[in-house]
């Protein structure tokens, strides 16, 4: 099949519209959800002296992550003088305009937690900015509140990239609603792992290295079975799949997500909490890099994807 | 009231003149295409068929490219096209990414952009660019819901498929075999 008086920049020969700054927001928002879950859930349990990396520490970076995000976000669009419009209109059939205002929402909402477990630093600011302090009066009456929102929109956050991915029914790699599922649990594991990498308790970091092991099997399963529904699907997703099996992005995959991502942090994990003396850093690294690999392949194998 | 194409596959010759129209009367920019050309050679040497076709956006019914749109920019116009709105556009991209036919494309000015069924031509009764300066008239254009109009006719009369069905999108552009 020849295409003759088309040559569409970012459309042909294939599909480039979303290049790096799309994963790179889908990576750190996963991280950002995971850590944001985390945090929200520890301090409701009633773990803030134990899990002190997870209610204080990570917290710190989560604006920092969504700050970058939202850059590269922003960064990518090529009408930015209209970046407004995704404010003036909430459309429930688009998962980028629900992804508009959970950020809205999260965005501020990371801010206000530093904020209030930050407080012996932030003096300086509350002495000349005085109407500030009611607000932040507000903010810590309300913590549980705030707790409880970090849980739900730190889910919302982090699921809903992949329900955006798989709402293209035009790229037959992303149509598989497994695909929300499996960014909210690598965007769980990521923030699991930043979480370790803050911390400086043993008992902790072993605590969240037992939560990673069970988000790092729950990813190798809904992976296998994520390419299992596609080869059982129609031709072009079959076709989708073999990219991963044979095709294209075979080797990055298995060797960049699977085994290094994956598979070798687990067993790491596993010797670790054995008593093996091994550096906590390393599965951790391995995760977050992992997972930064597993956005930038589907992102990019799925806009080569197509029906045609 | 609902707009479709149709493009007689028999007739077609591949020449372009469609092309070049639908840029001019559109002011597309220099290096955008809102149609092409689709040379499909089937069977095996020396039983070959090639089948040519002028393509464009499908104006579908159920079009992903205006349920993933986060701000309502790419919306259903009259009789169904499909039209963008530069000024609620934010050039993310979206249905971009969402259409199956590949038939969007960044316009120069930021703003997403693809074949608008000449919506300022057709609500004045005229013909699409295309439709009007093809070479071997096998480009019909009219409203499918009147049984009396010229693309209700030969549809009628010819055998047709449409790409992608499967898709889902309900595409209103008709190829004639």
């Amino acid at each position: 099949m020849n295409i003759s008086g088309r040559l569409n920049e970012f459309v042909d020969p294939t599909l480039t519209i979303w290049p790096w700054p799309i994963p790179l927001y889908l990576f750190v928002g996963g991280m950002a959800a995971g850590i944001l879950f985390f945090c929200g859930l520890s301090y409701l349990q009633g773990k803030s002296t134990t899990l002190e990396a997870a209610v204080f520490k990570a917290p710190l970076l989560v604006p920092i992550l969504l700050i970058v995000g939202l850059t590269a976000l922003f960064y990518d669009l090529s009408h930015k003088l209209y970046f407004w419009r995704l404010y003036t209109s909430f459309r429930i059939e688009a998962p980028m305009s629900w992804g508009s205002w959970v950020l809205a929402v999260v965005t501020p909402l990371s801010f206000a937690w530093v904020a209030i477990t930050n407080r012996q630093y932030l003096t300086v600011i509350y002495d000349k900015f005085q109407w500030l302090l009611k607000i932040e009066d507000f903010l810590v009456r309300n913590k549980k509140a705030l707790a409880w929102m970090m849980i739900i929109f730190g889910i919302l956050l982090g699921i809903y990239t992949g329900i955006l991915l798989s709402a293209f029914n035009a790229r037959p790699l992303w149509n598989s609603s497994i695909l929300a599922i499996l960014f909210l649990v690598s965007g769980l594991s990521t923030g699991a792992s930043a979480i370790t990498l803050f911390s400086k308790s043993k008992a902790e970091r072993h605590y969240f290295a037992k939560i990673d092991l069970g988000l790092i099997g729950a990813e190798l399963f809904l992976i296998i079975h994520f390419l299992m529904g596609l080869l059982a699907g129609v031709q072009v997703q079959i076709d989708a799949a073999r990219m991963f099996l044979g095709g294209p992005y075979t080797v990055s995959f298995w060797l960049f997500v699977v085994v290094l991502g994956l598979a070798v942090p687990a067993i790491l994990n596993v010797l670790e909490l054995k008593g093996k003396k091994i550096p906590y850093y390393i599965a951790p690294i391995l995760v977050i890099i992992g997972g930064l690999f597993l956005r930038f392949i589907i992102v990019y194998a799925g806009q080569v994807s197509t029906w045609m | 009231m609902r707009y479709a194409m149709a493009i007689d596959t028999k007739k077609c010759v591949g020449c372009t003149d469609c092309v070049v129209a639908c840029q001019t009367e559109n002011f597309v920019p220099i290096g955008s295409s809102r149609d092409w050309i689709v040379e499909e050679v089937k069977g095996k040497f020396p039983n070959l068929r090639m089948e040519l076709r002028s393509e464009r956006c499908n104006h579908c019914a159920n079009a992903p490219c205006v349920r993933t749109c986060p701000t309502g920019s790419s919306h259903y116009a009259d009789g169904g096209i499909i039209l963008v709105t530069p000024n609620k556009c934010i050039g993310c991209g979206a249905c971009v990414v969402s259409c199956p036919y590949d038939a969007r494309y960044r316009h120069t000015g930021g703003h997403i952009d693809k074949c608008s069924f000449c919506h300022h031509r057709v609500t004045q009764g005229m013909k699409t660019a295309c439709a009007m300066v093809c070479p071997t008239k096998c480009i019909h254009f009219g409203d499918i819901d009147d049984p009396e109009s010229e693309i209700s006719k030969i549809l009628q009369t010819r055998e047709y498929y449409t790409l992608i069905p499967e898709a889902g999108t309900e595409p209103q552009h008709f190829f004639l075999t």
